[in-house]
């Protein structure tokens, strides 16, 4: 009889460590790297850095030197403001 | 022989009289296990890119984006494809600001692994930054202006 008790919970902890491992194991795998997230955050984090949006003149820069590639065409926009010369 | 047979039939008939519950109760404890391994999955569904380290960094990179942005157009600097910035032509700045251009992109490439560090840091996964660094690589080139030299395949291409 002693010897059944022991079997029996020798036996019990055995599959309980067996069906808990082999769950989480199955979980485990789900914890890829999560490249959606990932490309969103860069995106965030990169439309952050890179504020100065494609339209807007580049700041100015101290130096003459690159200024002859007019890569960017500078489509700044003309808030029709009020014009004091225009008014009447 | 005889009793290794015994024992082991009566090793089965325990397991069937004691396996379904047994089961039971472990089903239920690999379902708790999940759910602490589930929860930091969910709470990675969007990356933390929030943390005070990667704020500063973010901060530094933007204000040095003004300073570097006329090499990318004129096509001094380019994006590589590791998700940093390089010399491309250091010929286009004049002699006397080489080795400010070459400091520039030295402290925008420092910067840029404590992002792709910190990001990972601050997710709690920092075996993630290789990954995030890829990532960014190609988000980089595929965000950068028309004019601005990229590298593919390990040539410059300008976009």
């Amino acid at each position: 009889m002693n010897l059944t008790l022991i079997k029996q919970g020798w036996m019990r902890t055995w599959l309980l460590v067996l069906s808990a491992t082999g769950l989480s194991a199955c979980v485990t795998i789900n914890i890829y790297f999560p490249a959606a997230a990932a490309e969103k955050a860069a995106d965030k984090v990169i439309d952050e850095i890179w504020q100065v949006p494609a339209g807007q003149s580049p700041a100015p820069s101290q130096h003459s030197a690159p200024t002859a590639t007019p890569v960017t065409p500078s489509a700044t926009p003309v808030t029709p403001s009020v014009n004091p010369e225009s008014a009447p | 022989m005889m009793r290794l047979l015994h024992n082991c039939s009566r090793l089965l008939q325990l397991f069937l009289h004691q396996g379904y519950h047994t089961l039971k109760v472990g089903v239920f404890l690999g379902c708790l296990a999940m759910l602490f391994e589930a929860l930091p999955v969910y709470a990675a569904a969007d990356l933390d890119v929030n943390t005070p380290a990667v704020a500063a960094v973010k901060a530094s990179m933007q204000s040095r984006h003004l300073q570097l942005l006329p090499h990318y157009q004129s096509g001094a600097v380019g994006l590589t494809a590791d998700g940093f910035v390089a010399v491309k032509e250091a010929g286009l700045v004049p002699l006397s600001q080489r080795s400010a251009l070459t400091a520039l992109v030295k402290d925008e490439n420092a910067d840029r692994t404590n992002l792709y560090r910190g990001i990972a840091a601050a997710n709690g996964h920092p075996e993630w930054e290789g990954e995030i660094q890829r990532t960014f690589a190609i988000r980089w080139i595929d965000k950068a202006q028309p004019g601005w030299f990229v590298q593919r395949d390990g040539q410059w291409l300008r976009k």
